[in-house]
Formats: C-alpha cells, sequence, structure tokens
C-alpha cells in the first residue's frame, strides 16, 4: 500500500478562501506530511483538501479546520463520515460520487494538466508528470523547422486575445535576421523570446493561475520556442499584481537553471552546442497598456510603455532592436502538450479554425465562479450553465462580458455562440485572454459601459489624441447618461466618437475601446434610451436615478435602517416608521438590504 | 537631502551603473528605500548616473506602481475589476473612503492606511476583494470591509 498523501490548494485565490490555516491543522496533525499545490480551478469551492489513498483521489471542498481536523482522522480510509461525503467534489473511487464530477468532465485539461496537481515549487514533481520531456524531444530529435511546423499544424493561436497563428509568428522571427555583429553589439544573432504574463484585463486570472500552479510549463513552453525560433534571451512580464507568480516563477528558473533546462549547463544537457537560452523575470510596473506588444517592448527596455506604429513589427525588430517573438501565458503552456502529444492530438479539439481548448476565468454573477478548461466550439450557454452553474439565485441572466475592455457584452439571445475566435468576433465582443463576467437583471449595462470606458480613459497612454481625448468624452457622454442629463442625441455622438477612436488610434488599446459602448448600444438600446429618454435605470443601479422609500405602513420600527445607514439619512424612533431623508440618501442600499420585512423599495 | 540617506541611494546607484533600461528597477528600489519617489531623489540618482531626471520622472509618472508622496502602514488595493464592480465594489469604496476620511490614492494623516484603486487582483471569483499588504479579502460587505480596517487599526 502506497503512502497516504494530502495536498491542500496554496494558490492566491485558496489563501484568500482561508487555506493558510487548515495547511497549518493538517501539518500538526499529520506531522507535516502536507503538500502544498496549485489551484484545481474551482475556487468557488476553496479551499481546497485532496486525499491521495490507495491510488485514488479524493477532493474535498470548503474546508475549514474543522473539516481538516476530519480529514486527518479519517486518514485511513474506511467508511467515511457523512460531514466529509457532503464536501467530496471530486473522485476516481468508482465507490464515490464527487458534486462537482459532472462538472469536471466537461472539461479538458491541456493548459491545466498539472494545476492543482503538482506543488509548483518542485521541478521533479513537474518531471514526474513528463515535463521537460517535450524540451528534450524538440531539441534531441527535431530539427528547428520541424518544432515550427508542428506547432503551425496544431493550429494553435495566440491565446492572449488576438489569436494570431502561433507557428506563424514563429517562422516570422525565426527568419528574422538578427542585426550583425559589432562592437556594441558581438553576438549578433541575439533574439528574445517574451512571455506576455501582463495579465491586465480586469476579470482575467487565468495566467494567475498557471504562473502560480505550474510555472515549469511555461519555462519549458519558451525553451522549445526559442530552440525553434533560435534565441538566446528570454524575458518573461508578469505584473507586479501577482507577486506569488513572481515568486514560483523565480523558484522554477531557479531550479530548471540547475537542472541544465536552460541556461549554461542546456549545451551540455542536450548535446547541442548552438542551444543556448536563458531568461529572466521583469516585473511590470501597473499599466496595462503594457500588454501590447511594443508597448510591452517599450516597457522591458525602461521606458514608458507607449506603443509604436508598426512596421517594423517585433519579429524583426523587437528589443533592443532584435528580432523578438511575444506569446502569452496560456499560448505557452500549450506549447510542451503539443510537442509531447502531437500536432494532430491537440487540434482533435476544437472547430473550425480555433483548435484546442480555451481557458476561461468564470467570475461575476455565477454560482461557480472558478477556471475552467473548455474544447474551442462550446456554446456560450454550455460554459455558463454546465461549468458555471448557471446565474446567483437562479435570477435571470442579462449578459456575459468577454474579452475585458476590448470585448463586449453578449445577450441572452446569443448565448448558443460557440467559443471559438470567430464566432465570437461575429458577436462584437472578442475571444480576449479569457475573461468573462457574468451579469444579472440587476446589472445596469450602462453602468458596464462606464465602467470599462473609465478604465481605458485612465489606462490610455495618451500617445494617440483620438484615444487620449476621445475616450474621455465618451466618458463624460455616459456619465451625463448615468447621471440623468443625458442628451437626446447622446446615442449618436458615442456612435460617432466610437468609430472615430477605433479608426485613429495606434494599438489595441484604443482601436478596441469603444467595443464595450459598441456592443451594449448594439444590444441594449433601450436601456439607453430609458436612461436618456425617461431618466430611469431599469436594473436600478444609477445613484442619480433611483431614490430609497420606506413602505411606512409595513415598517415595524426596529431600527436596523437607521443603525446601517452610513450617512445617518434614517430617522425615527424605535417602534414607530422610519423615514429616509432623501437629500441626505447615499443610495448604498444597505437599509433594504438589512430590513427584515423587506418594507424598503427602491425606485 | 541628509548623507545617510545619500549613502543608502548610492548602493542603488552603483546597483545600476551601466546597466540598460533599468528605470523601473531602480524606481523601484528608489522607492523602496525612501518610501516614496520623491523630487529630491530621483534628481540624485539621476545626477549620478548621468540619466535627465525628467526621464525619470517621465517613466515614474506612466506606471501606477510609482507614488511620489509616503505610504501608509497599510497599504489597502482596493479592486475595481469587473467582476468586482457587478459585485458591488463601488459600494465598498464608498464606504471606505468615508470610513478611513481619504479619497482613491490618498494617505490619512496618521501615515496608517493608504487608499489604492486598481484594475484586477486575479481573484475574481471572490469579489469583491481588496488586498491590505498582501493579504487578500475577499467576498466583502462594506461592512466586513471596516472590520478589517479597524482591527488593523487597534493592532497599532
Amino acid at each position: 500500500m502506497s503512502e497516504t498523501l494530502v495536498t491542500v490548494g496554496l494558490a492566491s485565490c485558496g489563501i484568500a478562501a482561508g487555506a493558510l490555516p487548515v495547511a497549518e491543522e493538517l501539518r500538526r496533525l499529520l506531522n507535516g506530511r502536507v503538500k502544498e499545490v496549485g489551484c484545481l480551478g474551482y475556487c468557488y469551492m476553496e479551499p481546497l483538501v485532496s486525499v491521495i489513498r490507495d491510488g485514488k483521489t479524493y477532493v474535498y471542498g470548503h474546508v475549514d479546520v474543522e473539516a481538516a481536523r476530519r480529514i486527518a482522522s479519517e486518514l485511513d480510509g474506511g467508511e467515511m463520515s457523512a460531514a466529509l461525503r457532503e464536501r467530496l467534489i471530486l473522485t476516481d473511487d468508482p465507490n464515490e460520487t464527487g458534486s462537482e464530477s459532472e462538472r469536471a468532465s466537461k472539461q479538458v485539461r491541456i493548459v491545466l494538466r498539472n494545476s492543482g496537481l503538482i506543488d509548483p515549487k518542485s521541478i521533479d514533481e513537474y518531471i514526474a508528470r513528463g515535463g521537460y520531456k517535450a524540451l528534450e524531444r524538440a531539441v534531441k530529435e527535431m530539427s528547428r523547422e520541424d518544432v515550427i511546423k508542428e506547432v503551425k499544424d496544431s493550429g494553435l493561436r495566440g491565446r492572449g486575445g488576438a489569436g494570431f497563428p502561433t507557428g506563424m509568428k514563429w517562422g516570422f522571427a525565426r527568419g528574422a535576421k538578427a542585426a550583425e555583429p559589432n562592437a556594441s553589439n558581438p553576438n549578433g544573432t541575439d533574439k528574445y523570446m517574451v512571455c506576455n504574463a501582463d495579465e491586465g484585463d480586469p476579470g482575467a486570472f487565468m495566467d494567475r493561475s498557471v504562473l502560480e500552479s505550474d510555472p515549469h510549463s511555461v519555462i519549458e513552453g519558451m525553451a522549445i520556442g526559442a530552440y525553434a525560433v533560435g534565441a538566446s534571451h528570454g524575458v518573461i512580464y508578469c505584473r507586479a499584481e501577482y507577486p506569488m507568480a513572481i515568486k514560483h516563477l523565480g523558484i522554477a528558473l531557479e531550479q530548471a537553471r540547475e537542472r541544465g533546462y536552460i541556461g549554461e549547463g542546456a549545451k551540455e544537457r542536450f548535446g547541442d552546442p548552438d542551444f543556448s537560452f536563458d531568461m529572466y523575470i521583469k516585473e511590470g510596473a501597473g499599466a496595462f497598456v503594457c500588454g501590447e506588444e511594443t508597448a510591452l517592448i517599450a516597457s522591458v527596455e525602461g521606458k514608458r510603455g507607449m506603443p509604436r506604429p508598426r512596421p517594423p513589427f517585433p519579429a524583426n525588430s523587437g528589443i533592443w532592436g532584435k528580432p523578438t517573438n511575444i506569446n502569452n501565458v496560456e499560448t505557452w503552456a500549450n506549447v510542451p502538450w503539443i510537442i509531447q502529444n502531437g500536432a494532430a492530438a491537440f487540434s482533435a479539439y476544437g472547430c473550425g479554425k480555433s483548435k484546442g481548448t480555451k481557458v476561461f476565468a468564470l467570475a461575476g454573477k455565477i454560482k461557480k465562479g472558478g477556471l475552467a478548461e473548455v474544447p474551442m466550439g462550446m456554446t456560450l450557454r454550455e460554459v455558463i450553465y454546465g461549468i458555471a452553474g448557471g446565474i446567483e439565485k437562479d435570477r435571470s441572466f442579462k449578459a456575459v462580458q468577454l474579452g475585458g475592455p476590448s470585448g463586449g457584452c453578449v445577450p441572452e439571445s446569443l448565448l448558443d455562440t460557440p467559443v471559438d475566435y470567430e464566432s465570437i468576433n461575429a458577436t462584437g465582443a472578442i475571444m480576449g485572454s479569457g475573461g468573462m463576467v457574468v451579469m444579472d437583471e440587476d446589472t445596469c449595462i450602462v453602468d458596464v459601459a462606464r465602467f470599462f470606458l473609465a478604465f481605458v480613459q485612465k489606462e490610455s497612454c495618451g500617445k494617440c489624441p483620438f484615444c487620449r481625448i476621445g475616450t474621455k468624452r465618451m466618458l463624460e457622454t455616459l456619465e451625463r447618461i448615468t447621471n440623468g442629463s443625458g442628451r437626446s442625441d447622446d446615442l449618436d455622438r458615442l456612435l460617432s466618437l466610437a468609430s472615430i477612436v477605433k479608426d485613429g488610434s495606434l494599438c489595441g488599446l484604443g482601436q478596441t475601446a469603444p467595443n464595450p459602448v459598441l456592443t451594449t448600444v448594439k444590444y441594449f438600446r433601450s436601456e439607453y434610451e430609458a436612461h436618456i429618454g425617461e431618466k430611469r435605470c431599469p436594473a436600478k443601479v444609477c445613484a442619480a436615478l433611483i431614490r430609497y422609500s420606506i413602505d411606512e405602513s409595513r415598517c415595524v420600527g426596529c431600527g436596523r435602517c437607521a443603525k446601517n445607514c452610513p450617512v445617518k439619512a434614517i430617522s425615527g424612533s424605535l417602534k414607530n416608521p422610519h423615514r429616509i431623508d432623501d437629500a441626505l440618501c447615499v443610495r448604498c442600499g444597505l437599509c433594504a438590504k438589512n430590513c427584515p420585512v423587506s418594507c424598503i423599495s427602491v425606485e | 537631502m541628509d548623507s545617510q540617506c545619500a549613502g543608502r541611494l548610492d548602493l542603488i546607484v552603483e546597483k545600476y551603473r551601466g546597466a540598460r533600461g533599468a528605470a523601473i528597477p531602480l524606481l523601484a528600489d528608489v522607492q523602496r528605500e525612501v518610501g516614496c519617489v520623491s523630487r529630491e531623489a530621483l534628481e540624485y540618482v539621476g545626477r549620478r548616473l548621468s540619466i535627465p531626471p525628467a526621464e525619470l520622472f517621465g517613466v515614474a509618472t506612466f506606471y501606477a506602481m510609482f507614488r511620489f508622496k509616503p505610504q501608509g502602514k497599510y497599504l489597502v488595493r482596493l479592486c475595481r475589476g469587473t467582476a468586482c464592480h457587478v459585485q458591488g465594489s463601488a459600494g465598498l469604496l464608498q464606504r471606505v473612503e468615508r470610513e478611513l476620511g481619504i479619497s482613491d490614492g490618498e494617505t490619512t494623516p496618521d501615515l496608517l492606511f493608504t487608499l489604492q484603486c486598481v484594475a484586477c487582483l486575479g481573484c475574481c471569483s471572490l469579489a469583491p476583494v481588496m488586498m491590505v499588504n498582501g493579504d487578500v479579502h475577499g467576498r466583502l460587505t462594506p461592512d466586513a470591509a471596516v472590520k478589517v480596517l479597524n482591527g488593523l487599526r487597534e493592532a497599532n
């Protein structure tokens, strides 16, 4: 009988949900025999604890310290207690059923193949699951052209949002002639491989999870790419808001170097004098636009992260003018799997021109938020209802926001759209990096558009006047509408500004900034019209357009509303009806939330 | 600038002398050492490294990470990402602002709290969230957020 193993998910989301005291308790009870793993993607069930016994795995969700003690006491098997059984979410034991097994069966884990299963700080565990075999295979058995061809054949496209074919991109960088050697540039064949880990889309956390949970898969992917392209430098550009990702990457790089997968030792390990590749982590400093290729390059060079016109494309002139290939985290994590399993196995998943899988970060008003990796071509409905469990409190679905500030809102009528690049683009949204924020009837769509405009306005680097000033004017218009001062020509004004900003901006940020407005006007025009014409917010969100009032005939005078009011706008004595002073009210809604007899309404 | 501070900045200056494209980590080190990227400090390291202070200032103002005034003991990063927005982070912000008596980007006079709105902390499934010095607090209500802040205030 093999030793029983207990693992605790300690990625950012697990820790935020309280996994640290659980891990501590388990370590104490089990004399330290507890393994730290990353994120399984079932964030709504965190903290997660797994028990691996006799080759079978039992994953428990919502584990608090109490449940942890129970897990420890039942470690040796035997009949599972009811308290644990109800927490069992996944298992491969045929005699038990996990509550999430069905959802799990709809997913295909390529990018997330190791996430939540291995200790992200252990290269041995990565290797034990087949890690670095793809790199060995690529360097020892395949020519550089073979590797590029394999990636091309797999149909892998950029997972950062734009969906450019990865193999083709590599081909450009491979074909690019590095500058001739000279005194200041003695090694004239230098090229750069870059991992874009500047995951800036609000609502997206796939890349954070992969970096925290399985950093070696990204490093291996980059090393394979470096071999194919003939690059000797690597940069991982990671946003500073992800401290754990940076820490785990740093540990992983150190280990990979020690074992000779990258760095000086690689020549010896692979017996290829031409393969020499090392990389470093470059921390971003908090600028959304740095997710754009040319802005990222400027930032790596220590400048203000402003985009520049293309051509020259980074493949010809990138970091320090050297040929540079940039792919995002998820794209890189796919690469080792493709080399190991072959292009055909990868392209067996997906549909049309979109092959493989896509990892989505599910958030918003859904029951089961977290990460899901699904084959391309699954419908949005299946993802939202089949995997994310549908809408919280069984309210009605309003829209799903895809692609962050560059994307758009997709309405109910288009829920049967398959998730592939072309179909999503046809709705006016974009696949984007995979953020999926679901909104219900209580979400005001005009407020959401204003939210995104405020975001891009703040993040616009200011280089292109149309983006800098146009988004400002759009934001002002939206603020006017949500404040109840909308004018009848505001919608036309928004649409005309949108097309100007799209056409007059240099980079993706400006070109896509109007998308949230365009899609919401397209699909939810009547909501805009209610704000402008009737000065009414149908979702009852926009503060200037709503007011709270107490139904005095039903008020029991408990005083809870007055106690919870942050601005003391509610008056009344105990056991007598209370009243809200509309002039003082800040429309926070706390009174209504706390009223035991639900006599406070919002109009 | 006192000589002690200059001495500490000199160590940073030597670390980056001759390095290419090091403005961002250089500024980050200065900020860590001085508490912010003050004009004085920028002029000093710029002069020592023959980088025009305007260039350093240009980089510092571009990125959200850099601040020009000292920060409080607790950096409260309130997430204003999409998922948090639809889960009510605007109300959370309103309440925290009122509780601390400061707005986004400001620091309390006692130098205990600095409030900063950030785009996304990547903990969307726990929305709405705020991070205090690296600790993430999820599924917050305005009351729960205030409780966290009060707990920290009492601990001091």
